[in-house]
């Protein structure tokens, strides 16, 4: 039978190829998928750096193979990206000798120098008696720090990886805080859908997990400070949830155009049906009280991907475990699918694995597909209080067997960024 | 996309700089060019840098909360999107601004250099392996817990949108000049492929911050001598120097702008953008040399304006003399002028910046007078019909772009 190759509204039907995975559970899909399954969680005591006297002790931190921790966020950033990137184009068989045929978009945050690069700096020679910042300055001027130039710039991630992997033109840098992951599967989906290009490699990378970003976090309230045992501490959708668990890892996805992907015999994975966002105007980390900017970016993804609300069997929740977002995600996704919502099995893989941040959303359409592929739900751990104001059908503390052909994956972000994608099963 | 490309169009501008605020300002300042450049060789010493110059940001940002959550990275942005949007005449217009889509390029906002400064004596004092132990026990009493707020770079659209009421989408581009490159390319091909009819597209620079001067500093890529135009430091090593700027540009389909009758100030023809490896000399000419090929193709030599986004970083800037030796070679007759000469070198904005000076430019039918002082820019009768925007990224990123005039368009 033909396959069609265009969508309801006349586009290119955007295909996916190839997905990698990293997080705290481990590095590649299959390690990933073995202990999500059996709701493990990854988070642990931090032991990367001091955390005594801190509020918030633990995270999803990401071990290299070495056992060593990281010499900067951006080191492991970068690493984990490369992971992703690496087992994304092995599956989708598209590990050619002159790079990667289409143009790279990656989720990553901010790079910045952190306290040791910056304690490196103050330590160099100096002639004058210099302090602060004039001091830093004259280490750098000094010309003994081109490398630390190259590894903190905000290009560094994605340039790093440009010439690791040599995609087509200028590599992309994308931020949208919490959402980032689902914008460069957005970036690339709209590039194929334009005719710019046949193919896009999607990352999402993220290892925030210093001491400084943790504190920050911290100063925001936004952290769960339930240290003891760690792996309870992310609930959500539970009466005591008290914040989310910030934690590393990547996800990578090469999408394709349907047409090409089949011309050149490989495997279609899923479909991106549809992407929809909306930006927030009232707070800079709250919601509007009404919903208006999460429900538009759900309701346009909706649109985008011509669904309505009964095909979708599962939702992959945003569910942070902030008393925040899991009630206004719960109070958006009613207003989206109505009644249809009580029928519908809804988790959060961040129970298990923490809040990725920029790496979420492309982590989660990762995991969406992988759950589309083998029929199976996997659990919201830590589900023992039902918030009675957030009536959900949770796939509760265990995996759930389903045939699920339709999956809305949500990611909304600090400084009001909401993305949301429709995701599709092969066939 | 289906529909056959759609004409990009700019019908709004928003410019702050150390030549003030608005369009009327920057003309006044760029084509006073025997005047010397607005400079502060002190408060940065050994680095000039172009300051902002006095601007009552709640003109555009009214309410003192929204002030006080920003850092002036933030303010510069915000107000300089707000005075894209009032002078396309979609201000307060809750409908236009509801299909507004949000495209921004940006680093990240201050960091507190007294505390800063304060950890790292705390570290000295104590010796060599209490690093973290330092930064933990001064850290989280003495950040301001909104200051985080000001550090994420997605944060300058949040403002905007929160300020503006820009809803529709928002994204944030990272990665110095490479996010001014990516985010005008996104933007005009969405347009063009009618995947958006109205984009706000800018960036924005504080240059007054040696945190911020550190991060390039560690590439040794500051200019640290005395004023000099960027075609003019090759003798000296080269470097930039960081000039405060916001550069917002409100991009429009024509099918869209003619229906709400928006006249333009001129059409982006096409973004081209690419990554020259820069492992060997000759590499980044080239790239430009097929960038030009790709983004100019119906076009034979003809004269051209070319407002250069060159840094005065070496030996990138004069691989990029080569590069538009090369344009005159094929008879493309360039009037070149290096708007970072008169303005400092803008980062993540420079690229949004030169493309709404360019656009300035046709709309009034002339150039602006040439930095006095070399053979690169020479001054010319009339202004040719089209534009040659160029940005080359100081580590890395090349892009162009081609303006033209828009005939019974917006006259500056």
């Amino acid at each position: 039978m033909a396959r069609n190759f265009k969508d309801s509204q006349g586009r290119t039907v955007v295909a996916v190829t190839g997905t990698g995975l990293v997080s705290s559970l481990g590095w590649g899909k299959a390690a990933n998928w073995a202990q999500l399954k059996a709701g493990q969680s990854g988070i642990k005591t931090i032991t990367r750096f001091p955390t005594d006297g801190l509020r918030t002790t633990i995270a999803g931190t990401v071990t290299r193979a070495d056992g060593q921790p990281p010499s900067s966020a951006p080191e492991l950033t970068l690493e984990m990206a490369q992971s992703a990137a690496n087992e994304a184009l092995l599956e989708a068989g598209l590990t050619e000798a002159n790079g990667f045929p289409g143009p790279l978009f990656v989720a990553t945050p901010p790079a910045e120098l952190e306290w040791p690069q910056r304690k490196a700096l103050y330590e160099h020679p100096c002639a004058q008696d210099l302090t602060g910042y004039d001091r830093l300055l004259a280490a750098a001027r000094s010309g003994a720090f081109k490398q630390m130039f190259e590894n903190f710039q905000f290009a560094t991630v994605a340039d790093h990886l440009a010439v690791a992997l040599r995609p087509r033109g200028l590599p992309i840098s994308v931020s949208t805080a919490c959402a980032s992951g689902a914008s460069a599967i957005q970036l690339g989906v709209e590039a194929i859908r334009r005719g710019d290009t046949d193919t896009a490699l999607a990352i999402g990378t993220d290892s925030s997990v210093q001491l400084e970003a943790l504190i920050r976090f911290s100063l925001l309230s936004a952290l769960s400070t339930r240290n003891d045992p760690p792996d309870r501490a992310s609930r959500p959708f539970s009466k005591s949830r008290d914040g989310f668990v910030m934690a590393e890892g990547a996800g990578a996805l090469v999408l394709e155009s349907l047409e090409s992907a089949l011309a050149r015999g490989a495997k279609c994975i899923g479909i991106v049906r549809g992407c929809g966002e909306m930006a927030d105007d009232y707070h800079r980390t709250r919601s509007k009280p009404d919903g208006t900017a999460i429900i538009g970016a759900i309701r346009n993804a909706m649109l985008d991907a011509g669904a309505a609300p009964e095909e979708i069997d599962y939702v992959n929740a945003h569910g942070t475990s902030t008393p925040e977002n899991d009630k206004m995600e719960y109070l958006s996704l009613k207003a989206v699918l109505g009644d249809h919502l009580e029928a519908t099995p809804v988790s959060s893989n961040k129970s298990m694995i923490g809040h990725t941040l920029s790496a979420a959303g492309a982590i989660e359409a990762v995991l969406s597909f992988m759950m589309m592929e083998n029929g199976l739900l996997l659990p919201t751990i830590n589900y023992d209080e039902p918030d009675p104001d957030i009536p959900l059908d949770v796939v509760a503390n265990a995996a759930r067997r389903g045939v699920i052909k339709t999956v809305l994956s949500n990611s909304f972000g600090f400084g009001g960024q909401n993305a949301a994608l429709v995701l599709a099963a092969a066939d | 996309m289906d529909n056959p490309s759609k004409q990009v169009w700019i019908t709004g501008i928003g410019l702050l700089s150390a030549a003030g605020e608005g369009v009327a300002s920057h003309l006044d300042a760029l084509d006073n060019a025997a005047g010397a450049p607005l400079i502060d060789a002190q408060g940065f010493a050994p680095y000039p840098i172009h300051p902002l110059a006095s601007i009552n940001m709640a003109a555009q940002i009214p309410k003192k909360s929204d002030l006080r959550q920003m850092e002036k990275w933030q303010h510069i942005g915000v107000y300089a999107a707000g005075l894209a949007l009032d002078d396309a005449g979609i201000a307060r217009n809750p409908e236009l601004l509801g299909k507004t889509h949000l495209v921004v390029a940006a680093g990240s906002g201050e960091r507190d250099a007294t505390v800063d400064a304060k950890v790292l004596e705390a570290i000295a004092a104590r010796g060599d392996t209490d690093t973290e132990i330092s930064a933990k026990e001064i850290l989280p009493t003495a950040l301001r817990p909104t200051l985080f707020l000001a550090q994420l770079s997605n944060l300058l659209a949040g403002n905007i949108s929160i300020v503006h009421n820009v809803t529709a989408s928002s994204r944030t581009f990272m990665g110095e000049e490479m996010a001014g490159l990516s985010a005008l390319e996104n933007a005009v091909r969405r347009i063009a492929a009618g995947q958006a009819d109205l984009i706000l597209v800018g960036g924005a620079l504080n240059a007054e911050r040696k945190d911020l001067l550190l991060g390039y500093e560690l590439g040794c890529n500051l200019w640290s001598h005395p004023y000099a135009p960027v075609w003019q430091r090759r003798a000296a090593g080269g470097g930039f120097i960081p000039g405060s700027a916001g550069a917002f540009i409100v991009l429009e389909s024509s099918e869209h702008a003619k229906a709400r009758g928006a006249s333009p100030y001129a059409r982006v023809v096409s973004v081209g953008t690419d990554r020259a490896q820069r492992t060997e000399p000759g590499q980044i000419r080239r790239v430009l040399q097929q960038l030009f090929k790709r983004i100019s193709a119906s076009l034979s030599p003809e004269p051209i304006a070319v407002l250069s986004g060159a840094s005065g970083v070496e030996p990138v800037t004069q691989e990029e003399r080569d590069f538009l030796d090369d344009l005159e070679s094929d008879g493309f007759t360039p009037a070149i002028r290096a708007y970072g000469s008169r303005l400092g070198h803008t980062v993540e904005a420079h690229f949004p910046l030169g493309i709404s000076i360019g656009a300035l430019a046709l709309s009034r039918n002339q150039l602006f007078a040439p930095s006095p002082g070399d053979d690169v820019e020479e001054a010319v009768s009339s202004l040719p019909q089209r534009m040659l925007v160029t940005g080359v990224g100081h580590w890395h990123g090349e892009g162009l772009a081609l303006l033209e005039r828009v005939n019974g368009g917006r006259v500056s």
